[in-house]
């Protein structure tokens, strides 16, 4: 395999594993300080043992995704050096913006909340929760700006064959951006409300201690997965019309739609040799229009099929790969606009399969549960703990799909932006060795897997220890009872 | 504008060093000072609620470079690909185990994690070091600023006595932050610690900065003389904060030295990066500006109130019996 190949799985892996742990950190963070703020202000202890709990298992999480995350802002400069370069200038604000203005407040306010149960007042300590909280979901508001940018160049003029930005405000406002944050959040919020449903039914299974703890954070955790499914459904298809916009090929490759279609019809499953671009061989169960209405608002309206955006695409950003030894086996090829249609045709589908499944499973929780019922069937916590599962894979299927689905591009032009401003993933990787990306790639893959299986066993422990594991032990004199 | 960028690029540097220094140096310092599951206990919680606020430093020192410097960050983290692949995966490693290693009752459980902590620390104050003086004494880059030598072009003579020059001052540092956070014995085994390791663990430092500023070292030399002078009079803060003026005396001297370079090509000067040849547009550089104008001082206000609220020492009778 060449330096790109194996940059690519490696950016695929650390990135898609890096994202397993933040939309968890970030949605329990703040349903975290919710309960905090409960207790706080009512007093009433189930919300001090709701806040114990479920706080330790956000903390097993949490250093899961920071430590995972150094990774991510070393890995533009070690592995794609030529990208760095190339949008240096722009790219790189978000990213140190991020750094300065959430991530100090995160780490630091999230030392000051674990260590600071016994050493500040209530109100100061509840505080800190909403600190790191809140700096969590802006860190992500900055990291989606970035990579938002990369999908729809905003704010820049081209000087010297560089971008340069000419306003920050253009990239912190990108209509990019302002879809993919609501968007991502919601599914933050979808996985923490699968999590607190999936655990909290075992616990009801079992009829362990406490009760009232469980049926409150099962409600907490239905009524969370349900809005965050009706809000990913809208800002998914706000987002998806934007892509048909910006980013056509991505969207005929999300349907495999081969040939342009007036009005298109949409495909539930397919069945065939989806990665051929001419779609022979495909046979596939559709909802007449419905495409056409997901692109345009307008069942009637043409959407263009992968077929003729080729050409389009070849006429606008050349058909060869400019002659350059750094791209290596590349250099002079035809560059290939499709992306790995079974790829984004698939992820498209299981992100939605699974989002649609999750949000199902959280309304018939919600009514199994009615009036603080516990089905007794072994059923009713397998359905929960195998719920847990579903956001997270619909989770990352949707990043999957957006990240393939851009390519050959990794910076992807914008058909109303600045001209020229865009790069082939191809150009973007750093002038290092196979060897170095190989062993960068195993050691990563073999750390992250251990780390896996550790985190695993720590949450099972945790989560089997219920209430009496998560409160603190009192010592003689009070000082930093809770200790790492 | 560059050149601010340049300064502030260094005060990153120099909070990094400080603050992680210390916190490198408990986990270096761990199976030494720390003899008994408890001792180790007080340790790790003398910078338990800090090292990863302390950790932050780097991060915005890496992200500031990509914003300011794009040349600087692709060149220097391409070209020293594999010492940083240790580095991340030593860093890594040390992040989890501090969050894990009270987290499940059982010794086999915690000397584990202990192990993860004390290789973690000592790899990654290597790299740290590595890294640094890699940028200071340069490297084999072609005009394009990407690598021309082999894989290990970062590892040379100077560059493991850098390497070797943060590892002994995180170790002295560490364990002087150990006296002042700790109280009883072993606040009196890591104050005699660090004065038995000082003539050996701090001449590499010294080394470093003769190779690349001269007698300017001598400076340096002094405040570190100093530091152990006070130590030993017991005084552990000022001896902490004399520490902290030595780091910050070897950032200005390397930095200082290197500007207006920023990594030096090695095979030909007119290659070297500059601070004019590898920062941002100007507009850039403005709006980073502003952010790191608000940001900073907010930063070390709540940073120093973090401290201020675990200003208290530790000791053995702090850590519940059952752990």
């Amino acid at each position: 395999m060449d330096v790109l190949e194996l940059a690519r799985w490696q950016f695929g892996i650390t990135t898609v594993y890096h994202f397993l742990m933040v939309p968890l950190t970030i949605g329990l963070s703040l349903l975290v300080a919710a309960m905090q703020t409960a207790w706080v202000r009512t007093g009433n202890e189930r919300y001090y043992k709701m806040t114990k709990f479920w706080g330790k298992l956000l903390l097993i999480n949490f250093a899961m995704g920071v430590v995972t995350g150094i990774v991510q802002e070393f890995q533009f400069g070690m592995a794609w050096s030529a990208y760095s370069r190339f949008v240096g200038d722009v790219f790189g604000a978000p990213l140190a913006m991020e750094g300065i203005v959430a991530f100090f407040v995160e780490s630091t306010f999230l030392g000051l909340w674990i260590f600071g149960w016994d050493k500040l007042p209530k109100k100061i300590h509840l505080a800190c929760a909403w600190a790191f909280s809140l700096a969590t979901m802006a860190s992500a508001y900055f990291i989606l700006a970035a990579n938002s940018w990369m999908q729809h160049p905003v704010g820049i003029v081209m000087q010297d064959g560089r971008p340069r930005l000419n306003s920050i405000w253009a990239v912190l406002t990108n209509n990019t951006v302002l879809a993919a944050f609501p968007h991502t959040i919601a599914g933050a919020f979808a996985v923490a409300g699968a999590f607190l449903v999936g655990i909290a039914a075992w616990h009801l299974h079992r009829k362990s201690e406490e009760e009232r703890v469980w049926r409150s954070s099962l409600k907490l955790g239905t009524w969370v997965g349900v809005v965050a499914f009706s809000a990913l459904a809208i800002t998914g298809d706000w987002q998806g019309k934007l892509m048909f916009e910006q980013q056509p090929m991505k969207m005929a490759a999300a349907e495999a739609l081969c040939h342009t279609e007036q009005p298109a019809s949409f495909s539930i499953f397919a069945v065939g040799d989806v990665a051929r671009p001419d779609c022979e061989n495909v046979k596939s169960i559709t909802v007449p229009a419905l495409l056409s209405f997901l692109a345009h608002n307008d069942f009637s309206s043409e959407v263009k099929g992968i077929q003729d955006l080729v050409p389009m695409y070849q006429e606008k950003y050349g058909e060869f790969y400019p002659v350059d030894p750094r791209l290596g086996e590349l250099s002079g090829k035809p560059i290939d606009y499709v992306p790995a249609l079974p790829v984004t045709y698939w992820g498209f589908r299981l992100m939605i399969g699974f989002g649609g499944i999750s949000a199902g499973l959280g309304v018939f929780m919600l009514w199994l549960t009615r009036k603080n019922r516990t089905p007794t069937g072994w059923w009713f916590p397998a359905l929960g703990l195998a719920g847990i599962a579903t956001p997270f894979l619909a989770n990352s299927f949707g990043w999957i799909f957006t990240e393939m689905g851009r390519q050959p591009f990794v910076v992807v032009p914008n058909p109303t932006g600045v001209d020229g401003v865009w790069m082939f993933t191809a150009q973007a990787v750093s002038g290092v060795t196979p060897g170095e990306i190989l062993t960068s790639l195993i050691a990563l893959t073999m750390v992250y897997s251990v780390l896996a299986v550790v985190e695993f066993y720590l949450i099972r422990k945790y989560v089997r220890g219920g209430i009496p594991g998560v409160l603190p032990q009192k010592t003689d004199d009070g000082a930093l009872a809770f200790a790492y | 504008m560059e050149t601010l960028w340049f300064v502030l690029i260094a005060v990153l540097w120099l909070g990094y060093l400080f603050l992680e220094g210390f916190d490198f140096g408990v986990g270096m310092l761990l199976p030494v000072l720390g003899r008994s599951n408890a001792e180790r206990r007080v340790m790790i919680n003398t910078i338990g609620p800090v090292w990863d606020g302390n950790e932050v430093w780097l991060i915005v020192a890496i992200g500031a470079t990509f914003a300011a410097f794009p040349g600087w960050y692709a060149a220097l983290l391409s070209a020293a690909y594999l010492p940083l692949t240790l580095f991340l995966i030593a860093l890594i490693g040390r992040g989890v185990a501090f969050d894990y290693r009270g987290k499940v009752e059982s010794a086999r459980w915690r000397k584990a994690w202990d192990t993860v902590i004390i290789v973690g620390s000592w790899t990654a104050t290597l790299c740290v070091g590595l890294l640094i003086s890699t940028t200071v004494l340069g490297l084999p880059i072609d005009a394009n600023g990407d690598r021309v030598g082999s894989v290990f072009a970062a590892f040379r003579l100077e560059t493991v006595v850098g390497a070797l020059a943060f590892a002994g001052y995180a170790l002295v540092h560490g364990a002087v932050f150990t006296a002042l956070k700790t109280e009883g014995e072993i606040r009196d085994r890591a104050r005699h610690m660090a004065l038995v390791l000082a003539p050996v663990a701090l001449l590499p430092l010294v080394a470093l900065l003769a190779i690349v500023a001269g007698l300017w070292a001598a400076v340096v030399v002094l405040v570190l003389g100093l530091a152990m002078w006070r130590l030993a009079a017991n005084r552990d803060g000022q001896s902490f904060a004399l520490m902290g003026l030595a780091i910050a005396a070897s950032v200005a001297i390397l930095f200082g030295t290197l500007y207006p370079n920023v990594l030096p090509s090695t095979l030909n000067d007119a290659w070297s990066l500059t601070i004019a040849n590898t920062a941002s547009s100007p507009y850039t550089l403005q709006v980073i500006t502003w952010v790191a104008g608000f940001g900073t001082p907010a930063v070390l206000v709540y940073q120093g109130w973090t401290y201020w609220v675990f200003r208290k020492r530790i000791g053995v009778q702090h850590i519940p019996a059952a752990h």
